[in-house]
C-alpha cells in the first residue's frame, strides 16, 4: 500500500504526516488526530455525521480520501468555539434543545454553519431542504430548524410556512424552548 | 498527545452541571424546561461514544466478522489459513473454536415451556439470515481486518429460506429450525399464544356490521445513528475486561456476558459511554458482545469491532413485522362488541431479549386500547424465520397493536356511515371505570380521561372546519383527509412476580442512589441511562424538587456498572416513573436523615426543623415542652463541654450549638464527622433504593393528521400533525416535546416511507440509507405537540412515560387520514409505507372495481 505525505490544517493548527492512499479523511480525522467529533454514521455519505469543513466548505469526510485533503484548511465542531465561548449556533442548539443523543450534532453544527454562511437569514423550507444530507433519527428535526433558524440574522421577513397552524410564521422563527 | 487525555477510560457518563449558570432559580424543579446538562460535551465536540474510545492506554485491535450472504445455508467448508497468515492479523477464528469457551446467547422473555434455538456468537454449521456472523478476524488495523475476511475460504450449500412470518406458518414452507421441528414446536411456530374472553361468537352473531382486514405491520430499522459499537480492554493487575457497548441496558449485559462466557461477574465492567441512540434496538445482548469480550480475555488486548451501517441493517434488530388477521364485530350505533385477530409475529432466526414478549404480549394482549371491548378472540404466532432476530422497536408491540384497532375502528366508522370521532366516544373507556382492567385480564390501566384528551386535539386540528375544508376541496376535485388515532400503552415496565410469571427474567425495579460529599455536592446514581433522552437532566430535576439545592451542586453517574451498582436499564419508556421513582425516594429518605442531623446539631427533634432552599431551620413556634427540651439538652452538652474542656483538653464538636439555623453544606459535613450521632444513625448521607413499581403507568393521547393526497402522482402531504399527549406530570416540557417529535418523526417513517423487505431468496434488498428510506428534514411536518394530565397513582412523582407515543400514533393517524381523503375514490385500503405507486395503484385498482360494479348494475346483472 503506498503512502503519501500530506499536510492540512486542523482547527488553525497544522499537521503533516503519513498516510496510506486507501485511507479515509474521517480515519484519518479520528485515529490520527483523535478529532473523535467526527462520527461515522453510514459510510455511504448519506447521513452526515461526518460533516466537516474543508477550505470552509461543509463536505462529507467518509467519502473523501485523506490525501485529496492535502493542502487543505479543516475544520470541526472542535474548533467551533472560541475561548470556552459556544457559537450563536451551539447556544441555540442548546436552548431549542436540537440534539437527543449528540451523534448527528458536530456533523449538523459544520453543515449548519455552512448553509448560514451563504444564506444568513434561511427559511424553514431552505433549512429542510439544506439538510437532506444530515440525518437524525431523535428530533424530528424541528428544534434542529428553530435553532438555526433562531440565529438567522433578518427578522419577520420569513415565509409563514405555518400558516394556518397554531404554531404562526411569528412563532415559527422562535425557539420553544426560550 | 494531548488530546489523548479526554479518551482515559473512566466513567465517562459522570455529568457535571457545566451547562448550566448556578444559581439557586436554576435548581432544577419538576416541570420547568430546564436545558440540558448533556449537550455542551456534544456541542464542543468532546462527546465519547464507544468507537471514540481508547483504554488501557493501547490502540484497540479491530475485530471483523465474516458473515454470511445467504439467508440460510449449509457451511460446507471453511478455511482460515490464507487470512491467518496476512501481515497484522492476530487471530482468525470460527464457530467451531468458540463452541468450548462460548455458550450459547440467552434470551430475556422465554414463555413457559417455549424451547429455545441454539444461539451461537459464530454459527458453526448452518447460518440461518443474511449477516449471521460465521468467522471473525483480529487485526491490528481496520483496513487490515477487513483485507482478511476476503482471505477466507468458505463454501455454502445454499438452502432454502423464508423471511415473511404467514408465509414461514404454511406447509411446505422451509423450516428455520429443523432441530426443533417436530420435537418441541411444528413447523416455524415456535409459540402459539391464545387470548379469549367474553363470548366472540356470540359478539358476531348479534352484530350489525362485521368488518374483515388483513394488516402488515412491515419490518423496520430502528436506525440509531451511532451504529453498534463494543470495546473491550484487559487489565492484568485486576483480571478484569472492562467492556465499553453502546448499550441500553449495561448491567443486563454484565450479567448476561458472564454466564456465556461462563466468567464471575465481578471480572466484568460494563460501561456504555455517550450512547447515539437505542430505541431498543440496543437493548439486548449480541453476537459481538460476546465475541469481543471474549476475544480481550483471550489475547489479554483491547480489542474493538464497530458496525459498518451496512452491518447495522443485517445483524442489528429490527422491529415490528407483523401480519394480522382481523375481524371487527359493531353494532349499527357504532358500539363495537367483540375484535378476533390472528397474528404472526416475526421473530427472526432467532430468539432476541424480548423477543417473544413483543408480539404475545405487548400487542395480542392490549389490542382493544382505549375501549371497552368485552368479546375477544387473539391467537398470537411467535414465527421463527430467515431474517435477523426482530424485537423491541420504540413502542415495541403497541405500534402494532394501535394501527390494528385504530384502522379497524376507522373502517366501521366508514361502514355505518359514522364520524370516527363519535364511533371513539361511544366506546371509550370513561374516566370513571378507572382503575379499569381490560378484557384480556393483562393489563389494569391507572388512570385516563380519554374524551377530554380527544377533544384538545380536535380542538386544536379544529376539526369542524377541517371537515368543511375537505368538503369544497373535494368538490374541486383535490382530496384531503382527516385521520385520528387514540392510543394507550404500558410503561414503566413493572411487577416483577406477574412478568415472572409470563418467563420474562429482568424483574421489574430500578436502582436509585443519591449521596451526598462531605463538601455538601450530591451525587446521583441510576441504573437507567441515557440513550439522548436527557435523563440526567431529569434526574436532577426530580432530586433537586426533593432537596431544594442549586441543580449545579449535583452530578449524575449513569451507565458503568464499575460504578453504580445495580440497574436494570431504559426501555418501555420507565426512565422517569421507575429510575425517577428510586432517585425521588431515595433524595426524600436522604432529606429526612439531614434533618436528623440538623436537629441533633441544633439541639431539637427533627420534628421542629424546617427545611428550605438549603438551610435546615428551627421551627418559630415550637411547644414550651420542646422549647424546654431544646433548654435542657444545650445546658446538657454545654456542661459535657465544659468537663471535656477541662479533664482532656479537647473540644468536641458542636456546629449547631445556640444557633437556630445551619446550612446544607454545614449538614454534610456534620453528617461524616460528628463526635456522636443521633439515635441509632450511621455516619453519611447516602440512600440506595430499589424500586418496585405495583404495576404500570399507562399513558394515552391522540393524534390527528391533515394529509392532502395527489390523485395523479399519489404523492401524501402531511399537511399537520397534531400530538396531544397525557403522560401524567411532565418533568420537563422541552424535553418531553423532543420525545414527541422523535417518535413522531419514527411513526411518520413507518406510515410513509420505511420498509426492510426481502427478495424470494431471503436477501434484504436494502442494506444501507441509499436503499432505505430515513425520515429527513424534507418529510417532516411541523409537529404540534400539546398535553393533558391526567396524574397516576402508581408512583409517587404521578409520571408515566412519553418515549414511546409519536412512534405508537403517528401510524395510524396518518394511514387514516390518508384513507379519508381517498374514500370518495373508493380506497378502502393500504398497506404501509404509504408509497406513491402504492397509492396510486390503490386509486386505479378502487376506479376500475367502481366502473365495473356500475357497469354491472347498469346492465341489471346484480340484483339489489
Amino acid at each position: 500500500m503506498s503512502e503519501h505525505a500530506i499536510t492540512v490544517v486542523v482547527n488553525g493548527v497544522r499537521h503533516q504526516g503519513r498516510v496510506p492512499s486507501r485511507k479515509l479523511l474521517v480515519h484519518y480525522l479520528r485515529d490520527d488526530l483523535r478529532l473523535t467529533s467526527v462520527h461515522v454514521g453510514c459510510d455511504s455519505t448519506q447521513c452526515g455525521a461526518c460533516t466537516v469543513h474543508v477550505d470552509g466548505h461543509a463536505v462529507k469526510s467518509c467519502t473523501v480520501l485523506a490525501v485529496q485533503a492535502d493542502g487543505s484548511t479543516l475544520g470541526t465542531v472542535e474548533g467551533v468555539a472560541t475561548d470556552g465561548v459556544l457559537h450563536p449556533l451551539q447556544q441555540a442548539f442548546q436552548d431549542c434543545h436540537a440534539l437527543q443523543c449528540g451523534f448527528c450534532t458536530p456533523g449538523m453544527i459544520m453543515s449548519s454553519l455552512d448553509l448560514l454562511e451563504r444564506y444568513p437569514d434561511p427559511s424553514d423550507a431552505q433549512v429542510r431542504a439544506w439538510l437532506k444530507g444530515n440525518f437524525c433519527r431523535c428530533t424530528g428535526y424541528q428544534h434542529i430548524i428553530e435553532a438555526i433558524r433562531s440565529v438567522g440574522h433578518g427578522s419577520g421577513s420569513v415565509p409563514n410556512e405555518h400558516a394556518g397552524t397554531r404554531e404562526g410564521s411569528a412563532q415559527a422563527r422562535v425557539c420553544h424552548g426560550c | 498527545m494531548a488530546a489523548d487525555d479526554v479518551h482515559a477510560v473512566t466513567s465517562l457518563r459522570a455529568r457535571p452541571d457545566a451547562a448550566m449558570p448556578a444559581g439557586p432559580d436554576d435548581a432544577g424543579q419538576f416541570g420547568r424546561p430546564a436545558r440540558r446538562r448533556e449537550d455542551l460535551h456534544h456541542l464542543l465536540g468532546r462527546g465519547r461514544f464507544t468507537d471514540d474510545i481508547v483504554a488501557s492506554g493501547e490502540d484497540a485491535l479491530h475485530l471483523t466478522i465474516l458473515r454470511s450472504p445467504h439467508a440460510h445455508a449449509r457451511i460446507r467448508r471453511i478455511d482460515v489459513a490464507r487470512a491467518k497468515a496476512m501481515p497484522g492479523v492476530i487471530e482468525v477464528l470460527t464457530g467451531a473454536d468458540l463452541t468450548q469457551n462460548v455458550g450459547p446467547l440467552r434470551a430475556n422473555w422465554i414463555w413457559p415451556r417455549m424451547p429455545l434455538p441454539e444461539h451461537r456468537a459464530l454459527s458453526e454449521k448452518v447460518a440461518r439470515y443474511v449477516g449471521e456472523g460465521v468467522a471473525l478476524v483480529v487485526a491490528t488495523d481496520r483496513y487490515i481486518a477487513a483485507d482478511a475476511l476476503e482471505a477466507i475460504d468458505i463454501d455454502y450449500e445454499v438452502l432454502a429460506a423464508v423471511t415473511d412470518p404467514y408465509r414461514a406458518a404454511q406447509a411446505g414452507a422451509s423450516v428455520v429450525h429443523p432441530e426443533l421441528d417436530g420435537a418441541s414446536i411444528r413447523g416455524n411456530v415456535l409459540q402459539h399464544v391464545p387470548v379469549r374472553a367474553g363470548n366472540y361468537a356470540a359478539a358476531r352473531r348479534k352484530a350489525d356490521v362485521i368488518v374483515t382486514q388483513r394488516l402488515r405491520n412491515q419490518n423496520l430499522v430502528p436506525g440509531a445513528m451511532e451504529p453498534r459499537s463494543v470495546h473491550a480492554s484487559y487489565d492484568m493487575t485486576t483480571d478484569v475486561v472492562t467492556i465499553h457497548l453502546s448499550s441500553q441496558a449495561p448491567h443486563i449485559m454484565k450479567r448476561m456476558l458472564a454466564q456465556v462466557l461462563n466468567v464471575d461477574e465481578h471480572r466484568l465492567r460494563v460501561i456504555a459511554p455517550d450512547v447515539g441512540g437505542g430505541f431498543g434496538a440496543k437493548l439486548h445482548l449480541y453476537p459481538e458482545d460476546v465475541l469481543v469480550t471474549a476475544m480481550a480475555f483471550r489475547l489479554k488486548r483491547a480489542v474493538k469491532w464497530t458496525s459498518t451501517r451496512t452491518e447495522d441493517f443485517l445483524s442489528t434488530n429490527h422491529g415490528r413485522d407483523h401480519v394480522q388477521e382481523v375481524e371487527i364485530c359493531a353494532t349499527r350505533d357504532g358500539t363495537i362488541t367483540g375484535l378476533k385477530a390472528t397474528i404472526w409475529g416475526n421473530l427472526g432466526a432467532y430468539v432476541s431479549g424480548m423477543g417473544p414478549g413483543i408480539p404475545a404480549v405487548n400487542c395480542g394482549m392490549i389490542l382493544t386500547g382505549v375501549y371497552r371491548i368485552p368479546n375477544l378472540h387473539v391467537d398470537t404466532n411467535l414465527m421463527l424465520t430467515n431474517t435477523s432476530r426482530v424485537d423491541t422497536y420504540r413502542g415495541a408491540g403497541r405500534p402494532e397493536a394501535t394501527y390494528l384497532i385504530e384502522t379497524m375502528v376507522d373502517r366501521v366508522a366508514r361502514r355505518l356511515g359514522l364520524d370516527p370521532v363519535e364511533v371513539r366516544r361511544r366506546n371509550f373507556i370513561p374516566p370513571s371505570a378507572f382503575p379499569y382492567t381490560i378484557a384480556s385480564h393483562a393489563f389494569c390501566y391507572d388512570s385516563g380521561d380519554y374524551p377530554k384528551n380527544l377533544d384538545k386535539a380536535l380542538e386544536i386540528v379544529g376539526y369542524a372546519s377541517q371537515r368543511a375544508k375537505q368538503e369544497r376541496l373535494r368538490k374541486r376535485g383535490r382530496y384531503l383527509g382527516i385521520g385520528l388515532a387514540t392510543y394507550t400503552e404500558f410503561t414503566g415496565i413493572g411487577n416483577g412476580n406477574l412478568l415472572a410469571m409470563f418467563g420474562f427474567d429482568y424483574g421489574g425495579w430500578e436502582y436509585g442512589r443519591v449521596l451526598v460529599h462531605p463538601t455538601g455536592t450530591v451525587e446521583i446514581h441510576t441504573g437507567s441511562a441515557d440513550q439522548g433522552q436527557g435523563h440526567a437532566t431529569s434526574y436532577v430535576q426530580i432530586v433537586c424538587d426533593v432537596l431544594e439545592i442549586p441543580a449545579g451542586q449535583c452530578s449524575v453517574v449513569e451507565g458503568d456498572t464499575g460504578r453504580v451498582e445495580f440497574g436494570l436499564g431504559t426501555f418501555n419508556s420507565r426512565s422517569m416513573a421507575v429510575g425517577g421513582a428510586a432517585l425521588h425516594e431515595a433524595a426524600r429518605r436522604l432529606l429526612a436523615k439531614a434533618k436528623r442531623m440538623a436537629a441533633h446539631a441544633l439541639g431539637v427533634t427533627a420534628d421542629d426543623i424546617v427545611y428550605a432552599k438549603g438551610i435546615f431551620s428551627v421551627r418559630r413556634e415550637m411547644s414550651p415542652f420542646a422549647q424546654g427540651s431544646r433548654v435542657l439538652r444545650r445546658g446538657t452538652r454545654d456542661l459535657v463541654g465544659k468537663v471535656y474542656r477541662h479533664l482532656l483538653g479537647v473540644q468536641p464538636v458542636q456546629v449547631g450549638a445556640g444557633r437556630d439555623k445551619i446550612s446544607w453544606e454545614e449538614v454534610a459535613r456534620l453528617a461524616h464527622f460528628l463526635t456522636t450521632y443521633p439515635n441509632g444513625l450511621e455516619p453519611g448521607l447516602d440512600e440506595r433504593v430499589f424500586h418496585r413499581p405495583k404495576d404500570f403507568v399507562f399513558p394515552f393521547g391522540t393524534y390527528a393528521a391533515v394529509v392532502e393526497v395527489d390523485v395523479e402522482t399519489g404523492d401524501v402531504d402531511v399537511r399537520r400533525l397534531v400530538a396531544v399527549d397525557d403522560c401524567g406530570r411532565i418533568i420537563n416540557p422541552l424535553l418531553a416535546r423532543g420525545q414527541v417529535h422523535g417518535g413522531a418523526a419514527q411513526g411518520l417513517g413507518q406510515a410513509l416511507l420505511e420498509q426492510s423487505l426481502y427478495t424470494d431468496d431471503g436477501r434484504p434488498r436494502a442494506a444501507n440509507w441509499m436503499g432505505y428510506a430515513f425520515p429527513r428534514a424534507l418529510h417532516m411536518p411541523y409537529i404540534e405537540a400539546e398535553h393533558t394530565v391526567t396524574p397516576t397513582d402508581r408512583n409517587a412523582l404521578g409520571v408515566k412515560g412519553i418515549g414511546e407515543s409519536g412512534s405508537i400514533c403517528t401510524p395510524p393517524a396518518i394511514v387514516n387520514a390518508v384513507l379519508d381523503a381517498l374514500s370518495p375514490l373508493g380506497v378502502t385500503h393500504l398497506d404501509m409505507p404509504l408509497l406513491p405507486e402504492q397509492v396510486l395503484s390503490a386509486i386505479s385498482t378502487a376506479r376500475r372495481e367502481r366502473s365495473r360494479s356500475v357497469d354491472a348494475i347498469g346492465s341489471g346483472a346484480v340484483a339489489t
